[in-house]
């Protein structure tokens, strides 16, 4: 009962640290270099996952005093009953960088592909051998 | 003096990166002296911002006037100042040589982009430096990890493929770097450093910390390419452009080593990452290990940049060891190597540089008898040699002195042996480059024995004396006379700002 409360009550956690080593993994271990930068994405989009996941709370209100509804002003100075949005913000920022990363290396791989005609790393080292051997 | 002088340190760069731009693209000539202004006027800030921390102590910038645990604050003490010194006025010199050596390397249509990306990646680096706030120091890392991945792609041969590693090994580091900084708001709510330090010492008990100390470690080993997870560096920086090696060996990597200190003995107490879990030990066993196999590696390679490279990586591992010995000396000599190996590295790379610019030679083997073509740059590059060495009227003996010095005080002889072993690797290095130099066969007899006595007026010609260009041989003089009057002077440098910068309880 314990174990399945702690697998649910936490599944966006368990979902943020698949998706994680899904990435780590397709970074690492894979041999086309295009595979590599969409695992890199999937790395990036788990930890907007996590910071996300830190701010969400069940039942609890807007993060606004001035003119909030009723009730809510007084909750939304308590920390526990209103929603942070300094996460989210935060990962607005890591948003813009993370697309940033995406495009240079978007852009890397097309010039590799203009230098070598392929994306996957076997035959690019292929091919660079057989530049040494000739010189 | 200039009461804004902190925030003007980032606007500056980043605002010329803009103006640069669209003025280059209207006249191109106008970008190289506009970069080279600006970066003088950040080296102007730096300096005044550095009086301003000795004369009234501590300087906590507000952006926008908003208090800390809210805004974002710029946080500068003795440290941050030294390193935002040491980044400003390399870099002002690196783009005073940059000149010459882009106008050969790059196409000319390219000259506007690669000099807006330049200051942008300077931009990040002094960001990372004085910024006081976590998350900022994130988006700093990533802004001068960037613009590094399209300055060493537009490099040589297999530059692209170099800085696409690059790519995927730096974002790695960064998302630890992430995903440290989540963890720690996660139980503290909090990114300002000054807060996070009087906020920690209460969960330091808990496994989420843990965690997150974790991942920034991990995080900032691969930024500055510490011993196991330095793969992506030696390709990166071979084959990027002369100016471009010089300016993100000297400084990116030093950039990263003062964050690790930053968190270390700043962020997190030194009760923490010293005794209540062994991070120093490791710390100093993978340093040793960097030191070690930097020097195997530098004595095993022909290309003169890639040599270097090994270097490099060698003298992080003395950066880190001198910090994880923990006490006064070794850290003196830890922040010490920082300013020094910033000069040597731009020295040498500079004259990597020249040498490529004048001769096209990338190869140690090639350079025999270069001392007859280029004798100022050959005695350049000897003085600079003997500083990595460790030969005493030069800056880097002073360092390793008291890194020695620590390591003998932390009991650590074996420690203390491996740094004079990695020096003696290092001299062997240069030795060889010396003896390839200069005691190569003359290229008379050479020509004699290959040829008839018509092609040697020929030969004579060829080796007549050759220098680069004034705008190149000025920065290696001034990096030349960096080494030997820092080395001098150090005394002077510990006694007035790095005695500071000490963590209390050392």
């Amino acid at each position: 009962m314990d174990t399945a409360q702690f697998i649910i009550g936490k599944f966006n956690y368990w979902v943020y640290i698949v998706l994680m080593m899904i990435g780590f993994y397709a970074m690492i271990a894979k041999r086309n270099l295009v595979k590599k930068v969409v695992g890199m994405n999937i790395f990036q989009t788990a930890i907007i996952l996590f910071f996300i996941s830190t701010s969400s709370k069940s039942g609890a209100t807007i993060p606004i005093i001035q003119n909030a509804h009723g009730d809510a002003a007084g909750h939304a100075i308590n920390v526990a009953q209103y929603a942070n949005p300094l996460p989210h913000v935060l990962m607005l920022t890591a948003i813009v960088v993370m697309v940033s990363t995406f495009g240079v290396a978007l852009a890397l791989l097309i010039m590799v592909n203009r230098d070598y005609g392929t994306f996957e790393e076997d035959e690019i080292y292929e091919t660079l051998e057989v530049l040494q051997l000739k010189k | 003096m200039i009461t804004q002088s902190p925030a003007l340190l980032i606007i500056v760069p980043l605002i010329a990166a803009l103006l640069c731009l669209l003025m280059g693209l209207i006249r191109r000539g106008v970008c190289y002296p506009f970069v080279v202004a600006t970066l003088g006027m950040c080296v102007i800030f730096s300096f005044d911002i550095m009086g301003t921390v000795l004369r009234e102590g501590v300087i906590r910038y507000r952006l926008g006037g908003w208090e800390p645990p809210w805004g974002i604050e710029y946080l500068i003490d003795h440290l941050n100042a030294f390193i935002a010194i040491i980044v400003s006025s390399v870099s002002f010199i690196v783009a005073i040589f940059s000149k010459k050596s882009i106008e050969q390397e790059l196409h000319e249509s390219k000259i506007i982009y690669f000099y807006t990306i330049f200051l942008l990646l300077i931009t990040g680096l002094l960001g990372i430096t004085i910024s006081g706030d976590i998350f900022n120091i994130y988006v700093f890392l990533e802004i001068a990890s960037l613009a590094g991945y399209a300055l060493i792609a537009i490099g040589r041969d297999r530059a692209v493929l170099a800085s696409f590693e690059y790519v995927v090994m730096g974002t790695i580091g960064a998302c630890f770097y992430l995903l440290g900084v989540g963890y720690l708001y996660s139980v503290t709510g909090s990114l300002n450093i000054m807060d996070l330090t009087t906020l920690l010492p209460n969960l330091y008990q808990s496994k989420v910390i843990l965690i997150a100390f974790a991942f920034f470690m991990v995080g900032i080993a691969i930024k500055i390419a510490l011993f196991p997870l330095h793969v992506w560096l030696p390709d990166a920086y071979t084959y990027a452009p002369s100016t471009v090696s010089a300016l993100v060996a000297a400084t990116m990597t030093k950039v990263g080593a003062y964050v690790m200190i930053r968190i270390m003995f700043t962020l997190f107490q030194p009760y923490f990452s010293i005794e209540l879990i062994p991070t120093t030990t490791i710390l100093g066993w993978v340093a040793a290990a960097a030191m070690i196999f930097g020097g195997i590696q530098a004595i095993a390679q022909t290309d003169f940049k890639r040599t270097l490279c090994y270097i490099l990586i060698a003298e992080i591992g003395y950066i880190v060891l001198g910090v994880s010995v923990a006490n006064r000396s070794g850290f003196t000599g830890a922040v010490l190597h920082i300013m020094n190996d910033a000069v040597m590295m731009a020295c040498l790379f500079f004259i990597a540089g020249a040498i490529f610019y004048k001769t096209g030679l990338r190869y140690i083997y090639e350079f025999k008898n270069l001392h007859r073509k280029m004798p100022v740059t050959i005695t350049c590059l000897v003085i600079a040699a003997l500083s990595v060495v460790g030969v005493p009227p030069t800056c880097g003996f002073f360092s390793k002195w008291y890194l020695v010095l620590g390591a003998i005080d932390a009991r650590q002889w074996f420690f203390a042996f491996l740094l004079l072993a990695s020096s003696l690797m290092v001299a062997v290095v240069f030795f060889k480059m010396v003896q390839t130099i200069f005691f190569a066969p003359a290229p008379a007899m050479e020509a004699a024995h290959a040829h008839s006595g018509t092609s040697h007026h020929n030969e004579e010609h060829k080796h007549s004396r050759d220098e680069a260009p004034a705008s190149m041989m000025v920065p290696i003089f001034v990096m030349v006379a960096g080494i030997l009057l820092l080395g001098i002077f150090s005394g002077q440098i510990i006694s007035a700002i790095i005695q500071y910068t000490v963590p209390e309880g050392f």
